[in-house]
């Protein structure tokens, strides 16, 4: 989340999209709920199906799962040609003004300039700026926009393999917005096809009521006024697509776009799923990070400095601009890092030991775990908190891989579908016997057996206590990856290896080894002073062996240490911020700068300096977040200003910190995206029809799809439902089937089908059902609806399904025999988005029959 | 209501006003459920439970989220969920929570003929005394809204509470406690009339619902469950929330003129009574007829049939 959960009370419009926060987030959507009773604000709701959010919402549209680039990008095209953006916001804090590179081309036909059709990647030399200066009202007209047939002039030429491209410093804008090849203009271009008539051949969405639904959410900009405010708000609905990435930067270009971001009751706002999902994500859950979003390195990193060299961002943007370009310290949290993680071992010498660093050759995601575990590559695994049989994709194909596995590892309270996935339904007691899987499952704590810090959606880092101590012989799981890491580094010491350094040099300073204490691990995230330091300017000491305030003191000479510096002044000298619980609000924006602590630095919304004009004052006076108080020569507010403190407004410093251009990335240039820097839509892989704006390349072209027996597509010819899957309120995940209380709730499985098409297959309310994709079955019961209504897709009449995903092999109602004990991921595929590799789960293609 | 020492006047971390606080100020309380912001998540289903320390029960799906078709004397609070399309073709999805109303005018305590088996507490609320209850159930006839049931192994009638046993204390109900979106209030009976008012008005004005009201039906007197409806005209819709609930003609008529009658007619029988044993003195042994008449014969026949 850009902004916080509390925070959407402040706003005057909610678009969910993607979410559905009502059954999934329902202490959170409080807040929403807030804002419709104190502001009137208006909730539309978008989504396959009518669930409960939208039973709360002004406006509900039923979209075609995985048509949201669609609807957005015709979103785009209505605030323009309605005037209904921010100027002032987009000419100055965004790249909206900013020039791009001659040869750059649109995907009028599906594809970007610089696609390689032999390896199905992008060459993105020419997604990048101009290097030059101010084209304001000095539009080139001899230099038309490429339209769609450059690609194979750039496709001819080899990729050089010279320096990756770097943004331009000094970038060439034109501020009236009118150089055709500035970024406006060709966002403009770039979604001129996606006209309210493309939006309803796509999503399926009748023209009036569309037109209704992005007239309500751009009204906020009414005549440009800026007085109001708009969120976006959603979840995995989103991600799990093959273009999930690129629907959430649709997302970020409207706010952008509408003046939303910065702003309280604004921003682009991603519910998480897990109360501690962010956490994980904060502590490099995801192959191809380190902790606090760096990098990880790759085997052309030879070394420190060519690391620090790649990953370290120069500034680029205009010359009269300043750029505070805040990952220009990335060597400060790199070696910070370093010396976290191996301590005295990592020297100036031996560049911090980061050859002990893994270096990623290749995609690492969790279908390639899978597949490689399939294709023998990959022997054992250790699964703690999370059931990889019902996570899925293609959960058949999990559940063959880990036949195939030497051992399997599983930390659970439960007896859960991984650890026994060797009794899946359709599997044999004679195949049973030719499974040489060793699975040892051992008993964890629960979630009130430990404690611990969670961070939340809002990016709060909270500190929870253990409730009560595990039971019997159950352990805490950092004490049993202690027990593993203890015993292979006593190993290593016995016996030596290929490699040992990395585990016999680990930093392992904890007072009980065999027993870490997490507020220790949570000191060590924070960061403390290997040697005195010295502020100059304020002449503040930190003295050897103190926790840091804060990120800003971390050095890249080794006399800091870090876990992770964008969690860094949460545990200070002042004590553990993160237990704090004050609950003052002097705003009354519902901020609560004493309550917990939320990274970086305590900030609750991010970029709040977008919540200014360019002179620094407010946009809205009654929703005052920071401003520039021209007396004190420093930013102030009811927040902590999210921005160079001192930074005068006349100096134009960009608020998005984080981004070497200062500014909100309207287009993605180079490095940032694999598949383009404008999004495009795509159909999902498994769909109904072809892509009416390029049948051509009806796929995002950089999905790839594995070649196992598993990874099968159906047609639209014999699948032609579309089908996605989602969770209800009354359950968590794979869990609280194994709860009584729950499974009261809701007792069995079952399928919502529209009415109509429960008509022409004769089925009724509590029939059991088959629903069949090209990988499984699952059965359940039909729950015939008339929340679910068929939709017209470019002509055809295609009907939507949805199933929770909830129930599985094992639980109450699963071992009472109540239901058929079918995982809902049998059904869906193993493709992901090319970006953040989440698999395809919401829109994928079934058939329906009696069971 | 005893509830001034116990009653909570500040609750340490803890953000915005103190539920209950000022109860004592006036003595009717109020439970308003607002339809419009309920998300159907049914926390109030599992706090009531707990609370009263029932367990789960066996459940099968029914093609909808609804944990099952009605209240049970052991589920005494359940939200009902309704599809409804409106009549510009969009849909709506009605959650409303149902439980007992609390009537001003209990049909259950009318109707009911034990001794203190029902009772009326100054602050409104209505509650069952098991102790006292002989399980003839008319009760459960005596209740427009079909909230007393009946558990056939203790023979005694159940329902919802509004948790007394908390409010008697200071506390709000279970399910207010446990409600996540704010679409459960308690206070006092004009302070939550005059919330859920405002609220209605504001559903007119702002989103369109021109028949937004509060239902607190006259028919029962008033009650100390309101709901704000998104259509107040059609309640109905609301898994079946009676339009216009009174205590039924057959209740009224028994506990009122026809109990009157009844024990005129005892008291006349009495009366009756004495005066014949005053007019023929005690009853003389009589020789049986040796044939049967013709009228008793038709009886005999009838009662054959």
């Amino acid at each position: 989340m850009t902004n916080g959960w509390i925070d959407i009370k402040n706003t005057d419009m909610m678009l969910i999209m993607g979410g559905n926060p009502a059954e999934n987030h329902p202490c959170g959507f409080k807040w929403a709920m807030e804002a419709k009773r104190n502001r009137n604000a208006k909730l539309i709701s978008v989504d396959p199906r009518f669930t409960r959010t939208s039973a709360t919402a002004d406006l509900f549209v039923q979209i075609r799962a995985g048509t949201d680039i669609a609807f957005l990008g015709g979103l785009i095209r209505y605030a323009i040609e309605n005037n209904r953006i921010a100027k002032e916001y987009l000419v100055n804090y965004t790249n909206a003004a900013f020039i791009v590179k001659e040869g750059f081309k649109l995907p009028e036909d599906g594809l970007y300039s610089g696609f390689n059709a032999s390896t199905s990647v992008y060459d993105n030399t020419t997604w990048n700026y101009q290097e030059g200066g101010d084209f304001s009202g000095k539009t080139d007209a001899a230099t038309p926009v490429p339209v769609g047939k450059t690609n194979a002039e750039t496709s001819a030429h080899p990729a050089t393999p010279a320096p990756p491209p770097a943004l331009p410093p000094n970038v060439a804008y034109d501020l009236t917005l009118q150089h055709p090849r500035c970024v406006f203009q060709l966002m403009k271009q770039q979604y001129s096809r996606y006209t309210p008539e493309a939006v309803e051949r796509i999503t399926g969405i009748p023209r009036d009521q569309y037109l209704k639904a992005i007239d309500l959410f751009t009204s906020v900009r009414k005549d440009g006024d800026m007085k109001k405010v708009a969120t976006i708000i959603y979840a995995v609905g989103w991600t799990q697509h093959s273009f999930g990435t690129q629907i959430i930067r649709t997302a970020a270009m409207i706010q952008l776009l509408l003046g939303n971001v910065g702003r309280a009751g604004g921003g682009v706002n991603a519910l998480r799923g897990h109360s501690n999902i962010q956490g994980a994500t904060d502590m490099a859950g995801l192959y191809d990070s380190l902790p606090g979003y760096l990098k990880a390195p790759v085997p052309d990193d030879a070394d420190l400095a060519t690391f620090l060299k790649r990953t370290t961002p120069t500034s680029s943007k205009p010359s009269p601009w300043d750029s505070m370009n805040y990952y220009a310290n990335t060597p400060k949290f790199m070696v910070s890092l370093l010396k976290g993680l191996y301590g005295d071992a990592a020297t100036k010498e031996n560049g911090f030991a980061f050859d002990y660093l893994p270096k990623f050759d290749r995609d690492y995601s969790w279908t390639h775990i899978w597949d490689d575990m399939y294709n023998g590559k990959v022997k054992g695994m250790l699964a703690f908190g999370m059931n990889g049989v019902m996570i899925g994709p293609d959960t058949n194909k999990n559940i063959n891989a880990l036949k195939k596995a030497d051992w399997l590892v599983v930390g659970e309270i439960y007896q859960d579908e991984t650890s026994e996935f060797w009794r899946a339904p359709g599997i044999t007691v004679e195949e049973q016997k030719n499974i040489n899987t060793t699975v040892y499952r051992l008993p964890c704590a629960g979630f009130a057996e430990k404690d611990g810090s969670m961070t939340n959606s809002a990016r709060w880092v909270t500190w929870k206590y253990a409730a009560v101590p595990p039971p019997g012989q159950a352990r805490l799981d950092q004490d049993i990856i202690a027990q593993i890491f203890l015993r292979v580094r006593d190993l290593y010491k016995k016996d030596g290896g290929k490699f040992p350094d990395p585990i016999l040099n680990l930093s392992w300073a904890y007072a009980d080894g065999a027993h870490p204490p997490l507020s220790q691990v949570a000191m060590e995230i924070n960061g403390r002073a290997l040697a005195d330091l010295k502020d100059d300017a304020t002449g503040q000491v930190i003295k050897a062996g103190q926790q840091l305030p804060g990120f800003a003191w971390l050095k890249d000479d080794g006399t800091t240490m870090c876990g992770n510096w964008i969690y860094s002044g949460s545990w200070t000298e002042a004590g553990s911020q993160i237990q704090r619980r004050g609950t003052e609000d002097p705003s009354g924006m519902g901020v609560f700068l004493n309550w917990a602590w939320s990274w970086p630095a305590n900030r609750r919304v991010l970029y709040n300096r977008a919540s200014c004009d360019v002179a620094g004052k407010p946009w809205d006076p009654d929703r005052k977040q920071v401003w520039w108080n021209e007396a004190a020569g420093k930013w102030v507010g009811n927040d902590v200003p999210d921005f160079k403190p001192d930074s005068h407004p006349k100096d134009h410093m960009g608020p998005f910190i984080m981004n070497p251009e200062g500014i909100g990335r309207l287009f993605a240039p180079i490095g940032v995206l694999a598949d383009g820097p404008f999004p495009e839509h795509y159909e999902p892989i498994e769909s109904p029809i072809r892509n009416p704006l390029h049948p051509d390349q009806s796929n995002n072209p950089l999905v790839k799809k594995f070649k196992t027996p598993f990874d099968k597509f159906g047609s639209p010819e014999e699948y032609s439902i579309v089908c996605t899957t989602y969770r209800l309120t009354e359950q968590y995940h794979y869990w609280t089937k194994n709860n009584p209380m729950n499974v009261q709730l809701i007792p069995e499985p079952f399928v919502e089908i529209p009415v109509e098409l429960a008509d022409e297959k004769g089925i009724r309310g509590t029939d059991k059902i088959k629903v069949i994709s090209a990988r499984g079955t699952y059965i359940a019961k039909a729950f015939v609806t008339r929340r679910l209504k068929p939709m017209m897709i470019d002509g055809k009449k295609v009907y939507q399904i949805g199933l929770p995903i909830h129930q599985g092999f094992r639980g109450i109602g699963e071992d009472e025999g109540r239901n058929a004990r079918t995982p809902a991921n049998l059904l869906t595929p193993a493709v992901t988005d090319p970006n953040a590799h989440t698999p395809e789960s919401k829109g994928f293609l079934v058939k329906v029959e009696k069971a | 209501m005893s509830q001034a020492a116990t009653e909570l006047i500040r609750i340490s971390g803890h953000v915005g006003v103190v539920p209950g606080a000022g109860l004592n100020r006036e003595f009717q309380v109020c439970k308003l459920v607002d339809t419009t912001t309920c998300i159907g998540c049914k926390a109030c289903e599992v706090a009531c439970l707990e609370w009263n320390g029932y367990t789960f029960s066996e459940t099968t799906f029914d093609n909808s989220y609804q944990t099952m078709p009605e209240t049970a004397w052991n589920y005494w609070n359940l939200i009902k969920f309704n599809e409804h399309e409106r009549a510009d073709g969009s849909m709506m999805l009605l959650m409303r929570k149902d439980q007992c109303m609390h009537c001003a005018d209990p049909g259950c305590l009318a109707a009911c003929p034990a001794d203190a088996a029902i009772v009326q507490y100054a602050n409104g609320i209505v509650d069952f005394q098991e102790a006292n209850c002989i399980g003839c159930g008319y009760c459960m006839t005596g209740c427009p809204f079909n909230i007393p049931k009946f558990d056939p192994p203790s023979r005694k009638v159940f329902k919802c509470t509004l948790c007394n046993d908390r409010v008697s204390v200071g506390l709000e109900p279970a399910c207010i406690k446990a409600c996540p979106t704010g679409c459960l209030h308690f206070g006092t009976k004009s302070e939550m009339k005059e919330l859920a008012e405002t609220r209605a008005a504001q559903l007119r004005d702002n989103s369109g619902f021109q028949d937004a009201g509060v239902y607190d039906p006259a028919g029962v007197g008033g009650t100390h469950v309101i709901y704000v409806l998104h259509d107040a005209k059609n309640p109905e819709l609301y898994g079946g929330l009676p339009r216009d609930p009174r205590i039924p003609w057959s209740v009224r008529l028994w506990k009122g003129p026809l109990k009157w009658l009844g024990n005129l007619a005892i008291a006349g029988g009495i009366v009756g009574m004495a005066l014949h044993y005053m007019r023929f003195g005690l009853k003389k042994e009589e020789s049986i007829p040796p044939d049967v008449s013709p009228k008793d014969e038709r009886r005999d026949e009838g009662r054959r049939l």
